[in-house]
């Protein structure tokens, strides 16, 4: 064996996958998975274990796959984890775990995300269960949003003897992972229900169908609702658009639409009502995973998919696997541009895009190289479909809604750090809600810590 | 679920249903609307609130089976549930936060077209519930597709129908009789509310612009989240973008931009067509293929 090569992973051929929307990896399977574990040097010192946001203790549960005992695996990372079979999938590991991994200095870390995966998956199967709740404890916690930081802040609660609900305005619970991130990359039917039928065990009540804010509010949560505290995890939502002339002919959608009307409406599917418009060639405005996910999602309705970024490879934030992949699947890349107007025809639908063409500058504050305008250097991309994914912001309907839970310039919700603690008693938030868009894993450690730290509080009263 | 108490049909193919729907009756407002699945496989379906009793806890809609998913959603009877009622969305009529006095002093015209007239009643109940009876001029194809009659006149101060084929009250469209009562009549207005058809409160607006008189309207733009997410919804006001669902549904009609917002409306024309096809004839269930539509216009 050589230490210093990754155990293939076996995946949807991209021809094949480019027309469905099934997994695109398949996972390891349990002797892929031991003989991807026992490359794994067990360092005195990790590199992993510091760059994880949620500090598995990694080398501890690669080497129970390793020996073949995924069952002590899932409980190692269960101990820091709520959402294994999630963030196995979706995590940015090559910035994270994998990215000090000693062995990539030589040759290619270990896949950890695929063994996180690949145990989740398996305990999963298996039926583990790593959590039992604690009795009943009189307290009531409200959730806001089922998003990764609402679930986890509520089986966390729940497995501590409170009793919670969790309130989602949409009619299925999940947030991101239902209604943004696509079925051929996170599952819904399998991981995704199974991590919210695990909450249900625990005895959390999941009401959908209700919009904080609109249908009832904060206040009359805690003052008369019976609840001792609420967690804000309503994320960030709201679309960006660019401003430019043309963004609201017919064919110009928002990645969240798109997303929304394919993932969460299931418009893929001929059976179900929600209907969806790609048409034959499709430029999608962003560099981000959002962007690569709108990109695929229109690949796969039949249209030809072109990225549209204004940078240049190097800095696309998208994770590297998906860049990897819609390549693969043949996502075409034009980067170094950037939209000025969108041309309509003359009933109003998009028939092109007009561009400039990028050049990389001085860094800027984000520390990345600054893209300016090349002059002149205008031209017509032929498209009928516009898809702008520009990044989200949090919706002001919460902080707009609620007195005394003040936000910053951003419209972030204000939250302490280590406990989430809003500018408003008794009230605490995370996720999306609080940093602007960011991954799945900050969102679970912010809905980790808050459970704590509302734990910390009402067990103190009495 | 949520249960339908109360099925009622007011004209051909339209329908008031109450639902129980407590949360949402409690704290209801004129202006504001809801969001409605009908089962597993439905949309999210837009539907201005008519009525809503916090005593009964029932919210009442009115539906028009024009599309395929409000046929489905019409097929429901008395007993039956709607997977999804989700509100109230959107803001409360600007008349709802307005001073009363301010409000007493206003001389205030509806223009309801068709099934808007549902969302004209709560606001005409709300303000002769503070003891302002406006004016409303309601129109229709025919007399038997007016709806709401009864309810509205025992809330309103002059109701004047208006009809297509002139089989009850004022032939010809709701603009020609508001000139007429402007211009022959001698009624003066402050202030017009307009719900229907894009198209007519378009003409609408156009005409109360001439004589200056500032126009409400409330906008049916297409919506699939109705919470901020997603801007399908988004109409240019003012030269500026707005999103339907958070923003509105009202707006200054004279600073809309009628011609994007009808456009808009067409956007999955073609889509809608296919399914309605399949509908009416369920052996060819199959034979479409959704994605191979997507450059149809
Ligand atoms: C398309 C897409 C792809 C992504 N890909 C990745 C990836 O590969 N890796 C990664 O780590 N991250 C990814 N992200 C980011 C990640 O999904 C988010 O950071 C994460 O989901 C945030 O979790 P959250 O719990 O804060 O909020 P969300 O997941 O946004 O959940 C918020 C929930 O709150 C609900 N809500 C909002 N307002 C209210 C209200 N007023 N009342 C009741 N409920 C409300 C919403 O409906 C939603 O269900 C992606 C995001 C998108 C959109
Ligand atoms: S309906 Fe989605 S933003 Fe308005």
């Amino acid at each position: 064996m050589d230490r210093f090569k990754r155990t293939p992973i076996s995946e949807q051929d991209p021809k094949e996958r480019a027309k469905n929307f099934k997994e695109v990896c398949l996972g390891y399977t349990k002797e892929e998975a031991m003989r991807e574990a026992s490359r794994c040097l067990n360092c005195k010192k990790p590199g992993c274990v510091p760059n994880c946001p949620v500090a598995i203790n990694i080398p501890k549960f690669i080497s129970y796959v390793k020996e073949g005992d995924f069952e002590s695996a899932a409980k190692v990372i269960a101990e820091s984890s709520s959402l294994p079979a999630v963030c196995g999938r979706v995590c940015p590991q090559e910035t994270q775990c994998e990215k000090n991994c000693v062995l990539g200095i030589k040759g290619e870390a270990i896949a950890i995300g695929k063994l996180e995966r690949f145990v989740a998956d398996w305990s999963r199967e298996h039926d583990i269960n790593t959590s039992k709740p604690l009795p009943y404890n009189g307290k009531k916690v409200a959730v806001i949003g089922s998003g990764p930081s609402g679930l986890s802040c509520a089986g966390d609660l729940a497995k501590l003897g409170y009793k919670v609900k969790i309130f989602e305005a949409l009619h299925e619970p999940g947030g991101v992972l239902v209604y943004g991130i696509p079925e051929f990359r996170l599952p819904k039917d399998t991981v995704v229900k199974h991590e919210i039928d695990n909450l249900r065990k625990l005895g959390v009540d999941i009401e959908t169908d209700v919009i904080i804010g609109k249908t009832i509010t904060i206040d009359e949560l805690l003052n008369g609702g019976g609840y001792d505290a609420v967690f804000v995890g309503s994320g960030a939502g709201l679309p960006k658009f660019m401003n430019i002339p043309g963004e609201n002919s017919n064919g110009v959608f928002s990645a969240n639409e798109i997303l929304t009307r394919n993932n969460l409406m299931k418009a893929f599917r001929p059976e179900y009502a929600t209907p969806i418009k790609i048409g034959k060639k499709v430029a999608v405005v962003g560099g981000g995973n959002v962007a690569m996910d709108a990109a695929r999602t229109a690949l796969r309705l039949g249209g030809e998919a072109h990225i549209v970024y204004r940078r240049s490879l190097e800095e696309l934030p998208a994770r590297t696997e998906e860049v990897h992949h819609a390549k693969e699947e043949g996502v075409i890349f034009d980067l170094l541009t950037n939209p000025v107007e969108i041309i309509a025809d003359e009933k109003g639908w998009v028939k092109g895009m007009k561009c400039i063409r990028m050049k990389l500058g001085e860094p800027d504050e984000s520390g990345r190289r600054k893209p300016v305008e090349i002059k002149g250097s205008e031209f017509l991309m032929d498209v009928d479909t516009v898809i702008m994914a520009l990044g989200t912001s949090p919706n002001p309907l919460i902080p707009s809604t609620t007195k005394g839970l003040e936000t910053n310039k951003r419209n972030c919700i204000i939250a302490q750090e280590d406990t989430g603690l809003t500018t408003k008693d008794k009230v605490y938030a995370g996720g999306d809600a609080v940093t602007g868009s960011a991954t799945v894993i900050l969102a679970m450690a912010a809905g980790r810590k808050a459970a704590a730290a509302i734990h910390e509080r009402l067990s103190k009263e009495k | 679920m949520f249960k339908i108490a109360e099925k009622k049909l007011l004209a051909p193919d339209i329908y008031l249903m109450k639902v129980e729907a407590p949360r949402i009756a409690k704290t209801a407002k004129p202006g504001q609307f809801v969001i409605v699945i009908t089962d597993e496989r439905g949309e999210r379906i837009p539907l201005t609130i008519c009525d809503y009793d916090s005593k009964t806890g029932l919210v009442a809609i009115v539906v028009q089976a024009v599309g395929s998913s409000t046929k489905e959603m019409v097929k429901l009877n008395e007993g039956d549930s709607l997977r999804d009622f989700v509100g109230p969305l959107g803001n409360p009529s600007e008349l709802a936060n307005m001073d009363i006095e301010a409000l007493k002093k206003e001389k205030i015209m509806f223009v309801a077209g068709g099934v808007g007239a549902a969302p004209v009643y709560p606001q005409l109940k709300y303000l002769h519930g503070l003891g302002i009876d406006a004016d409303v001029i309601v129109g229709s194809k025919s007399k038997n597709y007016m709806i709401l009659e009864d309810e509205m006149r025992a809330v309103s101060g002059n109701f004047y129908p208006a009809t297509d084929d002139g089989s009850y009250g004022f032939k010809g469209l709701v603009t020609n009789l508001l000139e007429d009562l402007i211009k022959n009549k001698g009624k003066k207005y402050d202030r017009v509310v307009t719900i229907g058809p894009m198209i007519m409160m378009k003409f609408v607006c156009k005409l109360t612009k001439k004589y200056g008189i500032k126009t409400i309207v409330s906008l049916n733009s297409i919506m699939v989240d109705g919470t901020g997410m997603c801007g399908a919804c988004r109409v240019t006001v003012g030269g500026k973008t707005r999103f339907t669902c958070v923003e509105g549904p009202e707006f200054d009609g004279h600073l809309v931009d009628f011609d994007e917002a009808m456009r808009r409306q067409t956007i999955y024309k073609s889509e809608e067509a296919v399914k309605l096809h399949r509908q009416n004839d369920p052996q060819e269930k199959g034979c479409f293929c959704k994605i191979d539509l997507g450059g149809v216009k």
